[in-house]
């Protein structure tokens, strides 16, 4: 088991389980999350949002708000100095809705006041009237042309086929089903939050802001602003948790337009019902796939059709969208497919970026496949995934050849050799049973269920976009000083950065700079890039500065640099007897580098859905083990075996946390986790009525890391924060299957598909 | 910033605060972050399920979202910054750190006072028990597992100082 950690290891390099910088001050509280900052002569930001799903506005009444003592602004679209509009690919999502409202929950004003009670009296206080229209919220409906469009230029993002090979081919053996995901929400906890603070003279402003992107969103906020870039400096205020939520604007321009409005700091911060509203989710889907095999279960063809509900706003849909179509192959050699894909605008709740990115979708459909085409041959849910397995240079369906490590056959097999849980024991305390504290369950109706899931993710940003990293590193005295973009959301780039530190240049302290827009873009903390792509810059930094260290000893002790290396902390002459401290070596110098990392350049996918769209995969299995109660329709996860192609691993302990976390969160789409939606208005928006698995809820992880080291990733480790919450999904549904015989088609499960 | 506002007194950590010009319906929660400089309890549900903000109010750890302050008057609260004092962990905040029981750490406070709490009126609880006392503590990042491993190790050394 993977979770035992390495202690021969002295100091903190990589490889070993270096402690987080952040940890002691997370533990004390601390920490300052961007929820905690504070600011002389502050005033509170509050957002006042549509409560219809599609309307249009006929006018807005500011009048008896701004009479309410204490309130000192209030801002709605005309008060927009620059660009109206924002979005990560296009730019169609309005700062503050003028003419039409598109979902509920869509900014209209904000106010500015000196407490936040305040500002919700004033937004109680703005009187709205709309001419409330039928909303469009079937994602199906939208595609067809005689739909009227919600948008000017109509509600289909994007379509993509992918057409390979023989389109007429018919197997032997025909398997087929239509599958739905639901609208998942992160449920970071630590909710959106900044301090915008303006310049004198309101010509620039300065924002402390938790996202994922910093550069990103200094375009962005400066656009709408009608600022340059640089007079929009950002900073990364304490993070709690992200999970692609952050990869979008919310506050962000409201918070920053009524600062220069008031010229006063402003605090926004959402509550948990405004964060639902305020941030995108996972996309909803429908997939209907049809496998093509021979007897044995090879597969020959697939057809799939993919309908992704991306809401009212484009946001990431149509990067969602490729990420879909381009793995609904699975982990699987494929030569012949038939694809078809939309994302499509609805008066739904925007979609976008969450934690594995069309993947999710795309996984439970292929995966469910896979047992009714093992169930169809006769074969076991292994075997199938075995003869079908993909390997290092095999072609996808887009023509792309894996160039990765592709061990996907040792993630079954690996996965496979994890022994069974026990039984449920008889005398099983209550809390371990099915039901759990409601002793509800009778012994008679558990029964017990197996299922697999095993996935492909693309690693980094896809289809030509140079998502490049800049690090920067001084050396001074054997004190090495990193500094860059990137943003920690917890995943840990901040225990990371200097374990490379120590690796590459010998020494013991590393100062980590704060993280803002003050140095080059890091790109976004998602699409599992960072390790790969910040790591990169960082290591070829501080390889930089380290190769200007030893030109520097050299020059002073007449060796030849080449000859030079560093072992432990010491500058070494491998072929003779100098030796000398990095600490010695670097004493009175500065040496100073700045590196920017990119990955090998990607295509846009043609017509057909061929290209060379990804940069790199990952690979990982999952066999989920679940009690479920038949009559009640109540499920427990008892077990999750994972063996996960992580090419290297960095960080042990930061490697299974990211393991165990992903997959609490599948587990939570699995079961639990669904942002309910009725005529496009959500019925759930709160940690009461949106279930999230909790300590009772966690299975027993038992994971396996197989390193066979990436030769494209800098330090040889792939990225693994999405993976793990990939393919247990369709592992747990697989397993609930197994155990009660029923098709569900759907998840999250809930206790009537299986009652009932 | 309200004409309603009374004038009354909290004690926080053994301290006795006044707390002035505030409205009579904040949360414990609001006024230790926002008036007593106390930020360290975290809100992010504000309906007492996902346990960031727990403090010990008269001995039992409550969500401090879900009581008014001003009906806390007679109460001795304690927060997470009393947990431990300058730079020194506590058994359990130190297991956090090293066992990977912190990512992004919002939860962390709240986890760490009920855990506290759990371990001073149960010295060496059983793996259902402290899955039970911590069942309110929602973590969306780490999956609980280096939490469960971080209370095992933080029992296991107090057990091993008391020897």
């Amino acid at each position: 088991m993977s979770s035992a950690v390495d202690t021969s290891t002295r100091r903190d390099i990589l490889g070993a389980s270096a402690i987080r910088p952040d940890g002691s001050a997370k533990v004390q509280g601390r920490f300052e999350f961007s929820s905690d900052l504070h600011a002389e002569n502050m005033l509170w930001g509050a957002t006042l949002r549509s409560p219809h799903p599609y309307a249009r506005i006929i006018s807005i009444d500011l009048s008896s708000a701004y009479k309410i003592s204490g309130v000192e602004a209030i801002i709605t679209a005309d008060d927009v100095p620059g660009k109206k509009t924002y979005g990560l690919i296009s730019s169609d999502q309005p700062v503050f809705a003028k003419d039409f409202v598109r979902y509920v929950g869509e900014p209209i004003a904000a106010v500015a006041a000196d407490h936040p009670e305040t500002c919700r009296r004033a937004l109680a206080a703005i009187k709205v009237d709309y001419e409330v229209m039928s909303p469009l919220t079937d994602a199906e409906l939208a595609i067809q042309s005689t739909t009227p469009p919600i948008h000017p230029d109509g509600n289909v993002i994007r379509r993509q086929q992918i057409l390979t090979g023989d389109q007429n081919l018919q197997g032997e053996i025909i398997v087929e089903g239509t599958y739905e995901i639901g609208m998942q929400d992160q449920a970071f906890l630590g909710l959106e939050a900044a301090l915008a603070m303006p310049d004198s003279g309101g010509k620039g402003i300065e924002m402390f802001v938790a996202t994922q992107w910093l550069h990103e969103d200094q375009k962005q906020i400066a656009a709408c602003l009608d600022l340059p870039n640089e007079k929009v400096r950002l900073t990364l205020g304490g993070v709690g948790g992200a999970f692609g939520a952050r990869e979008d604007i919310s506050l962000q321009v409201h918070c920053a337009l009524l600062a220069l409005r008031t010229s006063r700091p402003i605090k926004m911060q959402y509550s948990r019902e405004e964060s639902f509203y305020g941030h995108v989710h996972r996309h909803p889907a429908k997939i209907s796939m049809r496998h093509h095999a021979t007897r044995e279960g090879e597969i020959l063809r697939i057809e799939a059709r993919l309908v992704f509900d991306g809401g009212a706003y484009a946001s990431t849909s149509s990067a969602v969208l490729i990420n879909g179509v381009t793995h609904i192959q699975g982990p699987y050699r494929c030569a012949n497919a038939t694809v078809d894909g939309y994302a499509v605008r609805t008066n739904n709740p925007p979609c976008g970026a969450m934690r594995g990115f069309g993947v999710v979708q795309a996984c439970y459909a292929h995966e469910s496949q896979m047992d009714k085409l093992a169930i169809a041959c006769g074969l076991s849910p292994v075997e199938v995934r075995l003869r079908n397995a993909m390997v290092t240079g095999d072609k996808l369906i887009t023509g792309q050849v894996v160039e990765s490590v592709a061990p996907v056959a040792r993630c079954i097999r690996e996965t496979d050799a994890i022994p069974l849980p026990a039984p449920l024991a008889e005398n099983a305390h209550p809390l371990e049973i099915v039901g759990g504290s409601g002793l509800t369950s009778l012994p008679h109706n558990i029964v017990r269920g197996v299922g697999w899931g095993v996935s492909i993710k693309n690693l980094m940003y896809s289809e030509t976009f140079d998502d490049f990293a800049t690090a920067r590193c001084q050396l001074k005295d054997g004190v090495a000083t990193l500094k860059y973009a990137t943003v920690e959301v917890g995943q840990g780039f901040v225990v990371l950065a200097p374990q490379i530190a120590r690796s590459v240049l010998g020494v013991d302290e590393v100062v980590l700079d704060t993280v803002d827009t003050g140095i080059g873009s890091a790109g976004s903390t998602s699409a599992s890039r960072q390790t790969w792509m910040s790591g990169g810059a960082v290591d070829g930094a501080c390889r930089l500065v380290r190769q200007r260290l030893f030109e520097h000893v050299g020059k002073k002790y007449n060796i030849d640099p080449l000859r030079l290396v560093i072992e432990d902390t010491d500058v070494v002459d491998m072929i003779g007897d100098f030796r000398i401290s990095v600490i010695e070596a670097s004493s009175g110098v500065l040496i100073d580098e700045t590196f920017e990392h990119h990955h090998r350049p990607t295509e846009e996918l043609d017509e057909n859905g061929q290209g060379n769209c990804h940069v790199a995969f990952a690979f990982v299995a999952h066999r989920a083990v679940v009690d479920v109660d038949v009559e009640l329709g109540l499920v427990k996860v008892i077990q999750i075996a994972t063996a996960q192609d992580v090419g290297r691993v960095l960080n042990p302990i930061a490697a299974l946390g990211q393991i165990e976390g992903g997959i609490a969160q599948g587990l939570g789409l699995a079961v639990m986790e669904e942002i309910v939606l009725e005529k496009g208005k959500m019925r759930n928006p709160s940690f009461t009525d949106y279930l999230l698995p909790t300590a009772l809820d966690a299975p027993t992880v038992v994971a396996v890391m197989i390193e066979e080291p990436e030769p494209q990733a800098p330090l040889g480790a792939k990225g693994i924060g999405e993976p793990p919450c990939i393919s247990v999904t369709p592992a747990i549904a697989a397993a609930i299957r197994n155990a009660t015989g029923k098709d569900l088609p759907r998840v999250p499960i809930r206790p009537q598909d299986i009652c009932f | 910033m309200n004409p309603n506002s009374e004038i009354y007194n909290l004690r926080v950590n053994g301290k006795t605060h006044e707390i002035r010009d505030s409205w009579v319906g904040e949360s414990l929660l609001y006024v230790l972050r926002e008036r007593l400089n106390l930020p360290g309890t975290k809100g992010a549900c504000e309906q007492g399920e996902c346990g960031s903000c727990t403090v010990i109010m008269d001995g039992e750890a409550v969500c401090s979202c879900l009581v008014m302050a001003a009906t806390a008057i007679d109460s001795e609260i304690k927060t997470v910054e009393n947990v431990s004092a300058g730079d020194s962990l506590t058994e359990v905040q130190d297991a956090f750190v090293t066992e990977g029981g912190v990512q992004c750490g919002f939860c962390t406070p709240g986890l760490v006072v009920a855990i506290e709490h759990l371990l001073s009126q149960n010295s060496d609880p059983s793996e259902i028990e402290i899955k039970e006392a911590i069942s309110g503590n929602i973590c969306r990042c780490t999956g609980y597992g280096r939490i469960f491993e971080a209370v095992d190790k933080a029992v296991s050394v107090r057990k091993a100082k008391t020897l």
